[in-house]
């Protein structure tokens, strides 16, 4: 067979991009499509499998595409993953099932991602009757605490398997990160909120405006009737630098940023009442996805300069390499090797600036990586009108604080077994973020189904 | 959706609305607060919880039209549903028994003080409540905070009404009268009186408690937006509060953080106005 090369996937012009909020990847043809299915060898020990976190038929849903058939390939990537629409367009493949294709080992591997988006947006365009399911009512109650990946995705599976399932959500709308954190160009909200609908069409109740801990907290939802609880909450605490300065007008957190920009709608400000700052100069802290995310976010609203300053060099970037690239195009500016020191502003506590100093990379540390140090007499500041901190999350403390018997690690992490998602707390369970710290979308999805299966367990147990 | 039972025009700018949610009436305290959003393109905001009634599943909140998000509530009427309601939020005001208690309040912080004043009341304190306002016209509540206090001193900066001057003056008076005789002091309102008022007790030693108001987003410890300086350290008001020590709050990055948006906010409003039929010639063409 003659090779044909991995099928590139078309993208708004970068020029183009950097203006506008809209999706940045548009998607492959179907004759695209078809040609990506092509190269898949249908390996009968199905390597790329072992790398999908919820274990996707891989093979068999791209056969399914080869033979133009893609309501079935729908239906095999629906078998193990409710929300191909979003994992198609936010999983890290190159870490996870691409990473083990078999012609990823000479050449380039299969576009698994790729052709997951493909099948779930035909699919979206080309609706089929949804087959009822017969469900038997179990009698039983399942409170779902979070809205995330991690919730929505324990919700639908407990639904299907006949349990009765609310899932309470602090904030107005259901989708946790995927609504707030990811921004519009990246994965559409229109997207996130069709596959709300569709666990809503399963019978699951969502109350928004519900704040767990607050209005009744873990141990009254198990003595008000709910047979079981599932905790999603996520890992939504920002972490700041903790230098002089920090809280001067001007400075944002990311989560603060993008919530602004991507719930609230800034970038849409006056049409939507949320204002947001950008000023011509906008810095931004840190080396991860999210710090991509505030970048472009930055740029697409109409910052002249828009920086990242991070403290180890471009190998050490936790960002995905895609992400990166993207952002190089755009005309997003790298500062490596560069750390905060403090920031600062004018009388009126405006933030101006933020002194910075150069730092050298040392011996590895614990994560492998080599260490940033300081380098002697190299303070400089870096104007600005704005800066975004992106130096990641932890677990909001109010569900620990509010639930008897819960443990939590040091780092305010829920302790849950892996395997089943049991917390030290008879009849609760967790998943997701608010379990491993920030991770992916993905892993909180696997965590939360291998919750559910327990979950149901117990409660047919229990009956 | 939460449907709006009863409005109140306490005063022509500042208004009362008893409001169903059940989940929040039950479990409100005082000092705590809700953060409400009305229609799809309306900001998150805060306002505190003036009163709730839990068997009848009701809370009630009073607010000032100052912007763009309080004016667009401000149209609103009995029978009409506000969007998102969400709370109770933040920590509880601290109440036991302290003994003599002055309560202070601006503007439209009375209604945020009845409930703290009735709350320690009912714990047995002695409660002294200075509430002050511009004029006359802009009182509202003295008889139900009234019913709460052993005594209750009025201000209004014009004579209108009461005492002329600002709250801080008949504060000053009672501590320099009573000396140790006071546990504790309680101020909400504007900022600058929230401010002056920690001022105005520092000197007496009397432990200042403020209920601090920055701009917010999440209200749930999410975002960080609002987060003060209270003792060198950072809190987020939200969570950690909205109640702190007046005496460590550093008042002035306070300040400018809420005035982060004011360009924006004059904007907002100016087009508001204008598709409302009141628009003046720069909105037109800005
Ligand atoms: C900017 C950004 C970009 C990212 N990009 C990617 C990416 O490209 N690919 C990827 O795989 N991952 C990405 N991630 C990570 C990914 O989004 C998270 O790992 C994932 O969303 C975790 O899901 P979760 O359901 O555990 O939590 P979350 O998505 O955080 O959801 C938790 C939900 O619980 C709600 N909640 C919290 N406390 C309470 C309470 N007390 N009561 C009621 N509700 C509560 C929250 O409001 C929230 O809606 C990104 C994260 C961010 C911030
Ligand atoms: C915990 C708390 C409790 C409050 N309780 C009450 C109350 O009971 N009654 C009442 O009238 N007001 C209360 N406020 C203030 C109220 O939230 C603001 O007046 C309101 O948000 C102003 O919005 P706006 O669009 O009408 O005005 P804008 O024109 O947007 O702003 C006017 C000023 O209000 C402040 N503000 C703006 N947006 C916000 C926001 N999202 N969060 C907080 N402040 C903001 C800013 O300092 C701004 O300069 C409270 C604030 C906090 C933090
Ligand atoms: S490893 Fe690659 S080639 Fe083999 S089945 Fe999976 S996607 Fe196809
Ligand atoms: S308002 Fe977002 S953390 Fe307090």
């Amino acid at each position: 067979m003659a090779k044909v090369d991995r099928m590139d996937m078309p993208r708004q012009l970068a020029e183009a991009r950097a203006k506008n909020f809209d999706e940045v990847a548009l998607g492959y043809t179907p004759q695209m499509a078809a040609s990506e299915a092509g190269r898949c060898l249908n390996c009968i020990k199905k390597y790329c499998v072992s790398g999908c976190p919820v274990g996707i038929d891989i093979p068999g849903f791209i056969s399914a595409l080869r033979e133009n058939d893609i309501k079935r390939a729908s239906r095999v990537l629906k078998e193990k993953n409710a929300l191909p629409g979003i994992c198609g367009r936010v999983c890290p493949q190159e870490t996870q099932c691409e990473a083990y294709c078999l012609l990823g080992k000479k050449g380039e591997p299969v576009a698994i991602g790729r052709l997951e988006r493909f099948v779930a947006d035909w699919e979206s365009n080309n609706p089929s009757p949804e087959q009822p399911i017969a469900i038997t009512p179990s009698g039983k109650k399942v409170a779902v605490v979070g809205s995330g990946p991690a919730g929505l995705t324990c919700a639908a599976e407990l639904a299907r398997l006949g349990h009765k399932v609310t899932v309470f959500e602090a904030l107005h709308v259901a989708g946790g990160v995927l609504l707030y954190g990811i921004p519009e160009f990246r994965l559409p909200k229109t997207i996130v909120g069709r596959e709300v609908q569709y666990i809503s069409s399963l019978g699951v109740e969502i109350r928004l405006n519900s704040v767990i801990g607050k209005i009744d907290n873990v141990d009254e939802l198990l003595s008000s009737g709910y047979d079981a609880v599932f905790l999603g909450t996520g890992a939504g605490l920002p972490i700041f630098l903790g230098v002089p300065g920090e809280n001067l007008s001007g400075v944002y957190s990311a989560n603060e940023f993008l919530t602004r920009v991507n719930l609230m709608k800034a970038y849409r400000f006056p049409e939507f009442d949320t204002p947001v700052k950008i000023g011509k100069k906008v810095l931004v802290i840190g080396g991860g996805n999210v710090a991509m995310d505030a970048a472009r976010c930055a740029l697409r609203m109409g910052a002249e300069e828009v920086s990242i300053v991070y403290r180890r060099s471009e190998a050490e970037m936790p960002a995905r390499r895609e992400e990166v690239e993207n952002a190089k195009e755009e005309g997003i500016k790298f500062r490596f090797l560069t750390s905060p020191k403090s920031f600062t502003g004018d009388p009126k506590r405006q933030l101006t600036g933020m002194e910075c100093q150069e730092m050298e990379l040392g011996e590895p540390d614990s994560t492998g990586r080599r260490r940033p140090l300081p380098k002697p007499d190299s303070d400089f500041i870096l104007e600005t009108d704005v800066a975004v901190v992106a130096l990641g999350t932890t677990p909001n403390p109010l569900i620990a604080q509010t639930t008897s018997g819960l443990e939590v690690t040091r780092h305010g992490t829920v302790i849950a077994d892996e395997m089943t998602g049991r917390t030290k707390k008879l009849g609760v369970w967790a998943g997701g973020d608010v379990v491993t710290g920030s991770a992916t979308v993905i892993s909180a999805m696997g965590a939360a189904k291998r919750a559910a299966a327990d979950i149901n367990d117990f409660l047919r147990r229990e009956s | 959706m939460y449907e709006i039972l009863e409005r109140q025009d306490l005063t022509p700018i500042i208004h009362m609305f008893k409001i169903r949610a059940p989940a929040i009436a039950s479990k409100a305290q005082a000092g705590q607060f809700i953060i409400l959003r009305q229609g799809e393109n309306g900001e998150r905001i805060p306002l505190t919880l003036a009163d709730w009634d839990s068997i009848k599943g009701t809370v009630t909140v009073v607010f000032m039209e100052v912007g763009l998000s309080t004016m667009k509530l401000a149209a609103l009427k009995a029978g009409d549903c506000i969007t998102d309601f969400a709370g109770p939020l933040g920590l509880p005001t601290h109440i036991e028994n302290f003994g003599t208690v002055i309560c202070v309040a601006g503007g439209f912080a009375v209604a945020t003080i009845m409930p703290i004043a009735r709350a320690l009341k009912l714990a047995g304190n002695r409660v002294i409540t200075i509430m002050g306002a511009r004029s006359r016209s802009l009182l509202f509540w003295e008889q139900e905070v009234g019913r709460y206090s052993d005594e209750l001193i009025v201000t209004t900066d014009d004579g209108s009404s009461g005492r002329k001057g600002l709250v801080t003056e008949p504060l000053r008076d009672i501590l320099a009268a009573e000396g140790n005789g006071v546990a504790r002091v309680i101020a909400i309102g504007p900022t600058i009186m929230m401010k002056f008022s920690a001022k105005t007790t520092e000197p007496f030693g009397v432990k200042t408690i403020v209920s601090l108001n920055p701009i917010m987003v999440d209200g749930t410890g999410m975002c960080g937006c609002c987060r003060v300086t209270v003792g060198g350290a950072t809190r987020f008001a939200c969570v950690d509060g909205p109640d702190f020590d007046g005496h460590h709050v550093d008042w002035d990055e306070l300040m400018a953080r809420q005035r982060t948006y004011l360009e924006q906010e004059a904007r907002s409003m100016e087009l508001w106005k204008c598709q409302r039929g009141g628009c003046t010639q720069e909105a037109q063409h800005g």
